[in-house]
């Protein structure tokens, strides 16, 4: 951040408010004022407890719904008034759900078409090509799941752990300003969760990217990634970078917890990770 | 014993007719197949294209002169802009897709009287040179090979044509909106733009089969259309329960299903035939296809609940 002369700035979030369901019994203040800069090349972590506004500052970014207030600045470009699909080509996306990330009823090859074309217009032109195809082969064969033997069989019937290392190869196909992972490992079990997240780590390196990641697991967000966000009801309450980062320990980050949330968190689910 | 009343002969007469109108019909089927499956949305618009598409042809053939193979061109094209109505009621003013539809086939009534000027209008195969007519099914053999053939090669066309195009960056665009939107999104596909699209091909494709069926029967009528959607679901359901099987997993599965998907239309008209035959009143036809429709859609549901048992365990 000091030698700013060279880096850019990756994303600008300038004081987003939002709030669902307002004057309504259900109202909630899911974002309330929220400010962060991200630098180009910065791989942040995200942790909080539940409806602390993790995935709601995603979703933000991604457009899935306006913002009340505040704007969204994506690699110097202001997104804020963007529909969702025409920010995709800013962003790439991974999900909790294994199953959002790829069209079931298409092919491997053809989902990876799909994305290969994020933020271009859909022409007349055929959907895959055949120098198309030999690329996907290459870029499937770094995954090490046999998954290049199987370019035309349907993303449906891969385990939720394929579907995500696919979903991560296909965020990277065309390079995004801005990769977020929304606890895309927490649906899977303990060792593929393990080898996505190692698989994320490699594709966030090899492309240089910018990248985001929420997580529950407070090991994961200590060990990956140069940056650490700590979120509570909407606001960023801690931002570590650097060699502070690399010196935390689960026991500073409960005990950070435990310090905005008055103890109760111990009944959260994040203790359990 | 009733059986021994009833004439095999009279059946063998029936199923040309049964043929033609399955495969007229399966062009329908086509479409229904793109929203109901491809697009995963509910449309109930092809009940009120049916009519427009009959009406628009034969109110040009008559009226304006035009060549009959050329009002099937308006009349695609006219199924089209109802598509695109049904669509943008849904994506733009975001009413719900199925009463979106229903919206605009009750609307069409009114059109289609307005185009016709009342509620039958005919049209007369000695006057005219139709595309297709029950009268070539009962002319000399080699009038009947020209009508199948002929038939039977433009349903081929249009499969191909619909192959090609589900296959370019576009058509992957549609398929993928109605597969996993969330994803579409995601990957900057404009969701609401391909959806209003895939419903314009839809009911073009339920427009032609209109202008198509109006020039088959000789006439066009306001209530043509009506259960056509029914009629399509079966043609659809019929042709995956059966031949599902068959083009899974293959090379062209999708040009396959399409196949299945018209030939499912012409087993259709064949069962109906059959029960027509076997003396049931033809006021029942309408109870008789919904029984149908239920019945295959069912399949799948009750093969899950019972089937699993004994995997399962």
């Amino acid at each position: 951040m000091m030698n700013g002369g060279t880096k850019t700035c990756a994303l600008e979030l300038k004081n987003i408010h939002k709030t669902f369901n307002p004057g309504t019994i259900n109202e909630k203040i899911a974002l309330d004022g929220l400010d962060l800069k991200l630098n180009d090349g910065d791989f942040v972590t995200i942790i909080g407890g539940n409806g602390a506004g993790k995935s709601t500052m995603l979703n933000a970014i991604a457009g899935v719904w306006p913002v009340d207030q505040g704007s969204i600045i994506i690699g110097g470009v202001d997104v804020t008034a963007l529909p969702e699909h025409k920010r995709a080509k800013f962003l790439g996306r991974v999900f909790q759900d294994p199953m959002t990330g790829t069209a079931a009823t298409m092919s491997i090859e053809e989902n990876m078409a799909l994305a290969a074309r994020r933020g271009k217009r859909r022409t007349l032109r055929w959907g895959v090509t055949k120098t198309e195809k030999e690329q996907y082969r290459e870029h499937l064969k770094m995954l090490n799941l046999g998954l290049e033997d199987r370019l035309t069989s349907k993303v449906g019937l891969l385990s939720g752990g394929q579907r995500q290392a696919v979903t991560l190869l296909m965020a990277s196909l065309q390079k995004p300003n801005l990769l977020l992972l929304d606890e895309h490992t927490a649906a899977l079990d303990p060792k593929t969760a393990a080898k996505v997240l190692e698989l994320s780590d490699e594709i966030i390196n090899e492309n240089n990217l910018t990248a985001m990641m929420v997580t529950h697991n407070m090991k994961d967000a200590i060990t990956h990634g140069n940056r650490l966000i700590m979120m509570h009801e909407g606001k960023i309450i801690y931002d570590v970078q650097g060699e502070e980062k690399k010196n935390l320990h689960v026991s500073d980050l409960m005990a950070k917890f435990e310090e905005v949330s008055g103890g109760e968190f111990a009944n959260d689910r994040m203790i359990l990770s | 014993m009733i059986l021994l009343a009833l004439n095999p002969l009279s059946l063998l007469r029936a199923m040309p007719g049964a043929c033609a109108q399955g495969l007229i019909w399966g062009i329908m089927a086509l479409g229904v197949y793109i929203t109901f499956r491809l697009l995963d949305f509910p449309d109930l618009t092809v009940d009120g294209t049916l009519a427009t598409g009959g009406a628009v042809a034969v109110m040009l053939i008559r009226g304006a002169g035009m060549e009959p193979w050329a009002a099937l061109i308006i009349a695609f094209a006219v199924g089209m802009l109802a598509g695109m109505v049904t669509g943008l009621l849904h994506t733009v003013l975001g009413i719900p897709g199925i009463l979106a539809s229903i919206l605009t086939q009750i609307s069409l009534y009114s059109v289609n009287l307005g185009i016709m000027g009342k509620s039958n209008q005919p049209i007369n195969v000695d006057q005219y040179r139709l595309v297709v007519s029950s009268r070539y099914i009962s002319g000399d053999a080699l009038m009947k090979f020209k009508f199948y053939g002929g038939v039977v090669l433009g349903c081929l066309i249009l499969v191909a044509i619909l192959y090609c195009y589900f296959g370019t960056e576009q058509g992957q665009a549609i398929r993928a909106t109605g597969c996993n939107m969330r994803m579409a999104k995601a990957q900057g596909i404009n969701t609401d733009f391909h959806t209003v699209l895939a419903l314009m091909i839809s009911n073009g494709l339920v427009g032609l089969c209109g202008g198509l069926y109006a020039q088959y029967q000789g006439s066009s009528d306001v209530n043509m259309g009506r259960g056509a959607i029914v009629i399509g679901l079966a043609a659809v359901i019929i042709g995956e329960v059966l031949f599902g099987k068959f083009c899974a997993g293959r090379k062209m599965a999708f040009a396959f299903t399409m196949v299945s998907v018209i030939i499912g239309a012409v087993i259709y008209y064949a069962v109906i035939a059959f029960v027509l035959w076997l003396k049931m009143p033809s006021d029942y036809l309408k109870l008789f296809s919904a029984i149908v429709v239920a019945v295959f859609l069912s399949i799948p549901h009750l093969k899950g609940k019972f089937g699993k048992k004994g995997v399962a365990e």
